[in-house]
């Protein structure tokens, strides 16, 4: 053995020459030291009375939710029961915020501009484009997240979301990936930038990747309230009224259940051809029930959640809304830009089962998926030019009732095949832009990237492609 | 710097606690660097908001903070910096969450590291909790969740804990801000000096490992005087811990 040592290289030569010494089982022996003095240490300052009565009651519990049984009725019924008061109990506050934003402000700012004797285009850009949009986002998009983030936020806090991670963890297997990836996923029903920073706790790359690449397919924060919208605005306005409340929260749950159903098939896709590997085990600790601090969980979704997407979405619908303006009132010939676009697009969006205007607005829109919707409706109306509804070229405006929305959406070749579509491509598109930088940052890697941006975006269009064509030979 | 005791409230944590202020993100000119470390779902945000009046989000949910959250407070007249680290349950595998606490307690250096864990499970947690104390001999158990524990009929003595562990050991119910002025305290008079740590090291270690650490550390002595852990280093140059190894050798420890 060597006596002096002078260099750091000197303790990693010894390191190594005493590693073959004591053989084997290092790692494991020193668990066991480590465990064993834990075990001395809290006899000797622990002491437990009979009474194990709450240990019981969150075990009884956990035994009904994450039962085979009873597991995944209980975790849609959950879900149901949020979504439709969600969607029930944003109307009445939405059309109240959309009278006084879209009508009254609106027409007391116009009233303003004309006394200061504003130049048409200045008054167009900034009240009918950029503040309308922020009107319409905000109206729109406020009550629903208002309601839906506590609720959501108060079933995290309690503890079930870890139980929905253990009802979907053999399906993961099954699929080849890491069961965590179902606690990754959960939280990409929050937020999947936030849910693929989650996945660090994913040790093998292999798994981390599809964990990564798959996050997508799990509904976020911004594209609950899209996907709640076009289920109350465009199937509610389909259907018979006394059963629009229901059919569209059967049509949001649907859509969640796709979103999880595409995340097993890619996951399973994916460790059977490009990413194929073993499946590593892992524990997952269920924690204790707590009952939620209401107040607190109430304050901080809507200071931490509700207002931090409703400015990420006021940031991007102002420019977006200065756009829409602009390309409906700049005219080429006897055509906006719009119209000419919307045209053009047509072909391809019929083919897939949507239309020129969803294809034009998710353009517009690529910064923020949150104001799509938005941007359809006031597209609609421009190239269909129904008298009576809006202001005029580029204008966005509120429907009041459902029949006007009906109205407006047959005169534009609406049909239900639209809507459905418009959800799938809505679930199945793209990740948002911050997303995409996040899952850049976390993979290092261009080609990952590039496939986790473009393999929803891909499957989007062919699903679409493929309902379309079914639809249409059978109906 | 310590102050004349002149009436009984002066020396009361409750009367002290007045002089905290959250500092929010704030963290310039900090005096002392406090990290925040234990088990998935123990509280770690909650104590961390708790004192830095931050809101960092905090759910139900192990796993859910997986990088590093820094916020800042200052308590009699010196600055902190906290930064909550991600929830593991040991400090010996290498998933990316692991390594960030890790890294940050060993090459972080944090004046003082606050282990947070849950009163309920003490067993499970002092896993990480003794492996800590192998890293750094400036700590403070904060005893969280105190009222569940009570719930569940568990009652744990204090001062025998803090006894073995040999760090103090402060109850808390930080989702209630309860035992936080005393944890202030704690973090304050570990951090200056008042309170000298001796924290329990591993005893449970075969004779034939213990022989070979006893060698290793020794070196590892001679070559870095200064070093509180070269225990520590010893068993995870035995591992083959790469990060471990490559510190080594450029030097980082100094």
């Amino acid at each position: 053995m060597t006596n002096e040592i002078k260099k750091p290289e000197d303790i990693v030569a010894l390191s190594n020459e005493l590693r073959w010494q004591i053989g084997d089982g290092f790692h494991d022996q020193l668990t066991e030291g480590i465990y064993a003095d834990a075990a001395v240490i809290a006899q000797n300052s622990v002491t437990k009375e009979g009474g194990k009565r709450n240990f019981r009651m969150d075990s009884t519990i956990d035994k009904v939710v994450t039962s085979r049984v009873w597991g995944f009725p209980i975790m849609i019924f959950i879900l149901s029961v949020i979504l439709w008061l969600t969607i029930e109990g944003a109307n009445y506050p939405s059309a109240m915020l959309a009278t006084l934003l879209l009508e009254d402000v609106y027409s007391f700012l116009k009233e303003i501009s004309t006394s200061i004797g504003m130049v048409w285009w200045l008054d167009g850009f900034l009240l009918d484009g950029v503040y309308l949009a922020l009107a319409w986002v905000i109206a729109v998009m406020l009550p629903p997240m208002a309601i839906f983030f506590p609720m959501f936020t108060l079933l995290e806090d309690f503890g079930y979301l870890p139980r929905v991670a253990f009802n979907l963890d053999s399906l993961f297997k099954k699929s080849g990936a890491h069961g965590k990836q179902a606690l990754t996923m959960s939280m990409g029903f929050g937020c999947n930038a936030a849910g693929v920073v989650a996945t660090r706790i994913i040790d093998s790359p292999r798994e981390r990747l599809i964990a990564i690449i798959t996050n997508n397919f799990a509904l976020c924060n911004g594209r609950w309230p899209t996907q709640i919208l076009i289920a109350s605005i465009f199937i509610g306005a389909v259907v018979p009224s006394y059963i629009a409340g229901i059919v569209s929260t059967l049509s949001v749950i649907g859509i969640a259940l796709l979103g999880i159903g595409f995340t097993f098939l890619v996951s399973w896709f994916l460790s059977r051809s490009v990413l194929k590997g073993e499946v590593s085990t892992f524990t997952l600790e269920l924690p204790p029930y707590r009952p939620p601090r209401v107040w607190k969980t109430l304050y901080t979704s809507l200071i931490d959640r509700t207002l931090i997407v409703l400015w990420r979405a006021c940031l991007f619908a102002a420019p977006a809304g200065a756009v829409i303006w602009l390309i409906s009132n700049i005219h080429f010939g006897d055509q906006s830009i719009a119209t000419w676009l919307i045209d053009n697009l047509d072909g391809v969006g019929l083919f897939l089962g949507l239309n020129g205007v969803i294809l034009l607005a998710y353009i517009v829109a690529i910064p923020a998926n949150e104001i799509v919707v938005p941007t359809i409706l006031m597209l609609t109306v421009m190239s269909v030019n129904i008298a009576g509804f809006g202001e005029g070229d580029g204008v966005m405006f509120e429907l009041d009732t459902a029949t006007e929305t009906a109205a407006i959406l047959k005169a534009g070749g609406w049909t239900l095949l639209t809507a459905i579509n418009l959800m799938l491509f809505s679930l199945l598109h793209n990740p948002c832009s911050t997303t995409i930088y996040t899952i850049y940052k976390e993979t290092n890697s261009v080609k990952w990237t590039a496939i986790a941006t473009f393999l929803p975006l891909v499957m989007g269009i062919v699903v679409c492609f493929l309902v379309a064509q079914v639809w249409r030979l059978f109906v | 710097m310590s102050k004349k005791v002149e009436t009984s409230c002066d020396g009361c944590v409750h009367y002290n606690a007045a002089d905290l202020k959250k500092l929010g993100v704030d963290v310039t000119d900090v005096d002392y660097v406090v990290a925040l470390a234990g088990n998935p779902n123990t509280g770690k945000s909650t104590v961390f908001n708790a004192l830095t009046g931050l809101r960092q989000h905090t759910g139900n949910w192990p796993g859910k903070t997986v990088t590093r959250a820094e916020g800042g407070y200052s308590f009699a007249d010196k600055k902190y910096k906290l930064v909550d680290l991600p929830g593991t349950y040991s400090l010996l595998s290498t998933s990316q969450d692991e390594e960030i606490a890790r890294n940050f307690i060993l090459f972080g250096k944090p004046d003082v590291t606050v282990i947070v864990v849950d009163a309920g499970r003490l067993e499970r947690n002092l896993n990480l909790v003794l492996q800590i104390l192998e890293i750094t001999d400036r700590a403070v158990l904060c005893l969280n969740l105190m009222d569940e524990a009570e719930r569940h009929h568990i009652t744990i003595d204090e001062r025998s804990l803090a006894r073995d562990l040999g760090i103090p050991v402060v109850p808390t119910s930080a989702r209630f801000s309860k035992g936080i002025p005393e944890l202030i305290q704690t973090i304050h008079e570990v951090a200056t000096g008042e309170i000298k740590c001796k924290p329990h090291r591993i005893k449970n270690v075969p004779k034939h490992i213990d022989k070979a650490v006893k060698i290793l550390s020794k070196k590892i002595e001679i070559q870095y005087p200064e070093i509180p852990n070269s225990r520590w280093l010893a068993f995870r140059l035995l591992d083959g811990d790469e990060r471990v190894i490559e510190a080594l050798e450029t030097g980082e420890f100094i």
